[in-house]
């Protein structure tokens, strides 16, 4: 049975700024801050809200990267499912509009 | 006694004077003494009018500063502000207590800085040799110390909240009454900013460098920033970095005597050139 695809957006409460190749992203919901390493700052650059995680790990993070796939993809829903927690990064099983973009 | 007259002190740290007004003399009194050195016969660029309720203790909820409409509301279990950045004018229910004057007054100044650039930063500061220098840090790391332990010479500029606007050549430090553990308000004037030094008790005196990145993550966790908006929150951000691409920004280690001004003293002279900055 295929697994179910995660689509993510970068939520609208969020300020972020890349520096030296490392994403820096405030939520300003509750002013907490964060940094992200330049794995995590591709799926952050690439969540669109319409392109699964799956594809954004093959085509973005094992390219770039040089990882195994399945690996990859375990640590992009962890780390997905961290900035989820903290209101960074909307996750769903339907695409989504980014609400960054709107 | 209250009478009906509202009387104003206008209060004006940073170059931007506030009015404050109320009916009561006895905070009136208390605004005069509190903010004594802040003072200022300028026109008001915005003005808050206070209102006491019964008392309540200062509390320790969580600020929350949010927008209702275009109006910014204010809110802690010890006062309910409103105010309105078009008009420039406000009001505020709190009781007579002055921490909550001070909490007010500094989330007023949060706002209106990060619109122009600036931000409060919890650092103390002072002015040595027409330059400033400020000390952040953890609580404990070191800067009331710091404080503590300047020559004569240096002008307290805060031990508490450092309050930080742009120039045409970087940043400039100004003085303000928000004073902490040293209870003494800072000098009112201002100076180009020289280094950021972030405060860590050692053996002995030493500067490092940090890099651009942590320099932005260590500043962003030290700006005094309540509120819950995103495109002030994405102000504040690009004017983290952009301090960072002006303005030095050290490790400083030091043990606690007087020798560690030296190493402050000298920074300029040892320090050749910003590192670039993406």
């Amino acid at each position: 049975m295929p697994e179910a695809c995660l689509y993510i957006a970068r939520s609208s409460a969020i300020a972020a700024r890349a520096l030296a190749g490392e994403m820096m992203v405030m939520n300003s919901a509750d002013s907490t801050f964060f940094t992200l390493n330049p794995v995590a700052t591709v799926i952050f650059q690439a969540a669109d809200g319409q392109t699964p995680l799956s594809e954004i790990v093959r085509d973005h993070i094992c390219e770039q990267f040089d990882i195994d796939p399945e690996q990859a993809l375990k640590d992009a829903e962890q780390f997905v499912a961290e900035l989820s927690s903290h209101g960074i990064l909307i996750v769903s099983s339907q695409p989504l509009v980014s609400e960054a973009a709107r | 006694m209250i009478s009906g007259t509202r009387k104003v002190a206008c209060v004006k740290i940073g170059e931007i004077p506030i009015a404050l007004s109320t009916c009561d003399e006895g905070f009136l009194d208390l605004l005069r003494q509190r903010y004594d050195g802040f003072l200022s016969s300028s026109p008001p660029e915005f003005e808050l009018e206070f209102d006491l309720t019964s008392s309540r203790p200062v509390s320790d909820d969580d600020v929350r500063v949010r927008r209702d409409g275009d109006d910014w509301l204010l809110e802690r279990g010890d006062f309910h502000a409103r105010w309105d950045p078009r008009t420039g004018r406000g009001s505020v229910r709190q009781n007579a207590n002055p921490y909550s004057l001070d909490s007010v007054l500094r989330i007023l100044h949060s706002l209106i800085l990060a619109q122009r650039g600036g931000f409060l930063l919890h650092a103390a500061s002072a002015v040595c040799d027409g330059r400033a220098y400020l000390f952040s840090g953890v609580s404990g790391a070191g800067k009331t110390t710091m404080t503590r332990l300047a020559p004569p010479d240096v002008t307290l500029l805060t031990d508490e909240i450092s309050y930080l606007r742009p120039n045409a050549a970087g940043y400039s430090a100004f003085g303000t009454p928000f004073a902490g553990e040293l209870a003494k308000a800072g000098e009112n004037c201002a100076a180009p900013v020289s280094a950021l030094f972030f405060l860590e008790k050692g053996s002995e005196n030493r500067v490092d460098e940090l890099s651009s990145v942590e320099a932005v993550r260590r500043l962003m966790r030290n700006i005094l920033f309540f509120a819950e908006d995103h495109r002030l929150a994405e102000k504040l951000l690009a004017s983290a970095c952009d301090f960072v691409a002006h303005v030095p920004v050290r490790r400083l280690t030091f043990y606690p005597d007087a020798r560690v001004w030296h190493e402050v003293r000298n920074f300029p002279r040892n320090f050749q050139e910003v590192p670039e900055h993406a």
